[in-house]
């Protein structure tokens, strides 16, 4: 089974500290690290792989320090790293992300399966996924939390949904987003320690996966940010006294009271 | 390449950039701010300079762009199960028909499934003019190919200059899977959206980091433009069931067959709401102390009519399943009200509930986070405020 791991470089958001006076985000020092959900992809691609035979690639488009979470990723016990790089891809939204990872995807060629994370937890957008099954021309299965059954040419798996969740079979090759229920990722080994750093980076800029530039980066990019704020919290926050069940009576008041406005 | 420059005559080094960077791209040396290579051009600087020091510098290439003049409408897709338009749908015309009335357009709503034709009248009280109605026996039960495949077509067809999209876990699969067909761009989750009129165009806002940083963002040369929508944010009309729309059957290819095919559907939550459709929902924290509590969060939950969510770490010690999980690594909720019950509110977890309209927190800690965000606090034992509180709605019955 030949299985590629899109990850994601994102700021270690436990590190998120709100400056009380100003109330933004203090982000000094605040380090990166693989996407939480992504960490979930790179542990089925591996436990697929111990079990089948084959081997996992993670790949990542950024910057060059993204290197720091794809040697990670071998410490974790990924064969391969590929690293899509270039200042022509910055600036690219969930359009041009899917694009570029698509072409590098096709480079590496026979691929049976492509496992992203649900989304990445500074855009939350949960979009590159299916988008990159479209570029690819394969089908997609989002919310993934469980695989029933995986073998030559054929996935079924289970989607979380409001209710529940489905059972879906596609063929492969396909792609799956997980989320954190799927399993419980392991710990770097002290082996793949060791090997992550020697471990050499493939690093592709756009002229090696045969990218259209025109589609890469800010050019490539249908949409744009215009502008950026930090929400104001504008609570009025009320404490609820008295006994236990006046609290209790208060409480219930409110809750039979039209709802309020925002 | 497109870059972001600092014009160094104008800089004064006031910092203001620096703050505003989601990604710590910027430094400043001698009063004068630099662009470090980490730079994603994400634009998020631009706004934050008083002294207009910062600008984006495009390439002057040709960018692949869409004839918009012949793009007209405004489009929502009507998410149905078991052939009943989901909620959502309302709120999608509700924001939809504000959109569809400031730009001097029709409205539409697009419904794809089996049996669903009784619909069109509901849709209709809550605001669409038209409705482009797909109903074949093979669409049942939604599919990421067939319904991606006949939405990409009927786009292609009637070319509708925005299309909205609820941001549930059918929508936020569906959408992305189409826009990306159609090389367009695409917005998660909004928040929020308006029209700038000199323009025009949607302006789209949506919440990132989690809640704590919120972006505005157009999609200027491409059509249709597309959002998905948060669910519980934006408000229906008031139906009005003297209202009519047109009904279109449109033509489209459906597929034969599917290589995606769904084999089983199954309904596990113990209560009868789900978290994203919910009005209420009462959520259980470390603080109530041991799983066998979970009952008394879930009577509370069952009187309010209210769906029961919880914290990572109640999630993570095995008392309630993950589809119960609100917060950053699970799901991100916007109820009318939010009762938050013995959750510390880490910063992870406001982020999955930040946009509640009210929030009720019990803790017996009067220092914990989640005070700072709730609209009413009880400080006290979450095991006594509950029983009490069953105790007065029983009263009430």
């Amino acid at each position: 089974m030949n299985i590629v791991v899109c990850i994601k470089q994102v700021p270690a958001t436990t590190e998120v500290k709100m400056n009380k006076d100003t109330n933004t985000i203090i982000r000094e020092g605040v380090e990166s690290i693989i996407n939480p959900f992504d960490m979930y992809a790179i542990e089925e691609a591996l436990r697929i792989r111990d079990r089948l035979g084959g081997k996992v690639t993670v790949m990542s488009m950024g910057i060059m320090t993204v290197s720091d979470q794809l040697r990670e990723a071998i410490a974790l016990g990924a064969d391969d790293t590929i690293l899509v790089n270039g200042r022509e891809f910055a600036g690219s939204d969930t359009l041009a992300t899917a694009y570029a990872l698509s072409m590098a995807i096709k480079k590496i060629g026979a691929v049976d399966l492509v496992i992203c994370g649900k989304q990445a937890t500074d855009g939350d957008t949960a979009q590159v996924g299916p988008s990159l099954a479209e570029k690819l021309g394969v089908p997609h299965t989002t919310y993934v939390r469980k695989i029933e059954d995986i073998h030559d040419g054929y996935i079924r798996c289970q989607r979380m949904t409001e209710d529940g969740y489905e059972v879906i079979e596609m063929p492969l090759p396909a792609i799956i987003t997980v989320v954190k229920e799927i399993n419980e990722p392991r710990l770097p080994s002290i082996k793949g320690m060791m090997r992550s750093k020697k471990a050499i980076i493939a690093i592709w800029n756009a002229e090696n996966i045969g990218a259209d530039k025109c589609r890469c980066g800010l050019k490539g990019s249908p949409t744009q940010v215009i502008k950026t704020f930090t929400p104001v919290h504008d609570i009025k926050s009320e404490s609820i006294e008295g006994s236990v069940d006046e609290q209790a009576f208060r409480v219930i008041e409110i809750l039979s009271a039209p709802p309020a406005a925002k | 390449m497109a870059e972001i420059k600092i014009i160094l005559d104008k800089c004064l080094g006031c910092r203001l950039c620096i703050k505003a960077c989601p990604y710590n791209a910027i430094k400043v040396e001698d009063k004068k701010a630099y662009i470090l290579e980490n730079c994603i051009l994400c634009g998020a600087c631009l706004g934050s300079c008083k002294f207009k020091a910062i600008e984006l510098l495009k390439d002057g290439d040709t960018e692949i762009k869409t004839d918009v003049s012949i793009y007209n409408g405004v489009w929502i897709y009507a998410e149905q199960k078991n052939g009943v338009v989901s909620s959502t749908a309302f709120e999608l015309l509700g924001v939809g028909r504000k959109l569809a009335d400031k730009l001097k357009v029709e409205l539409s709503a697009v419904l794809i499934g089996s049996s669903v034709e009784a619909q069109v009248n509901i849709l209709a009280a809550y605001g669409a003019d038209n409705v482009y109605i797909v109903d074949h026996s093979s669409l049942v039960q939604f599919n990421d190919e067939s319904y991606s495949e006949i939405l990409v077509q009927l786009i292609n067809n009637y070319r509708p200059e925005i299309v909205l999209i609820s941001a549930t876990t059918y929508g936020r699969s569906l959408a992305p899977r189409v826009s990306s067909r159609i090389d367009t761009g695409l917005t998660a989750d909004c928040t929020s959206l308006d029209i700038d009129l000199e323009k025009r165009i949607l302006m789209q806002t949506r919440p990132a980091f989690g809640g704590n940083l919120m972006a505005t963002i157009i999609c200027p040369d491409r059509r249709p433009q597309m959002s998905t929508v948060r669910p519980k944010v934006m408000k229906p009309l008031e139906p009005d069931q003297n209202r009519k729309a047109v009904a279109i059957k449109p033509e489209v290819d459906i597929p034969d067959s599917t290589s995606i095919k769904v084999l089983e559907i199954i309904n596990d939550l113990s209560e009868k709401v789900n978290l994203a459709e919910a009005d209420i929902i009462v959520s259980a924290g470390r603080g109530i102390g041991d799983p066998a509590n979970i009952k008394m969060i879930q009577e509370l939950a069952g009187l309010l009519g209210a769906a029961v969510g919880a914290s990572r770490a109640v999630v993570d010690a095995g008392w309630i399943s993950y589809n119960h999980q609100v917060g950053q690594t699970g799901k991100t909720v916007s109820p009318k009200v939010y009762i938050a019950c013995g959750i510390s509110g880490a910063v992870q977890h406001l982020a999955g509930m930040s946009s509640s309209d009210t929030i009720i927190a019990i803790n017996r800690n009067p220092e914990a986070p989640i005070f700072k965000l709730a609209n009413y606090g009880i400080v006290g034992d979450v095991l006594e405020v509950i029983p009490a509180m069953i105790k007065e709605l029983k009263k009430r019955l």
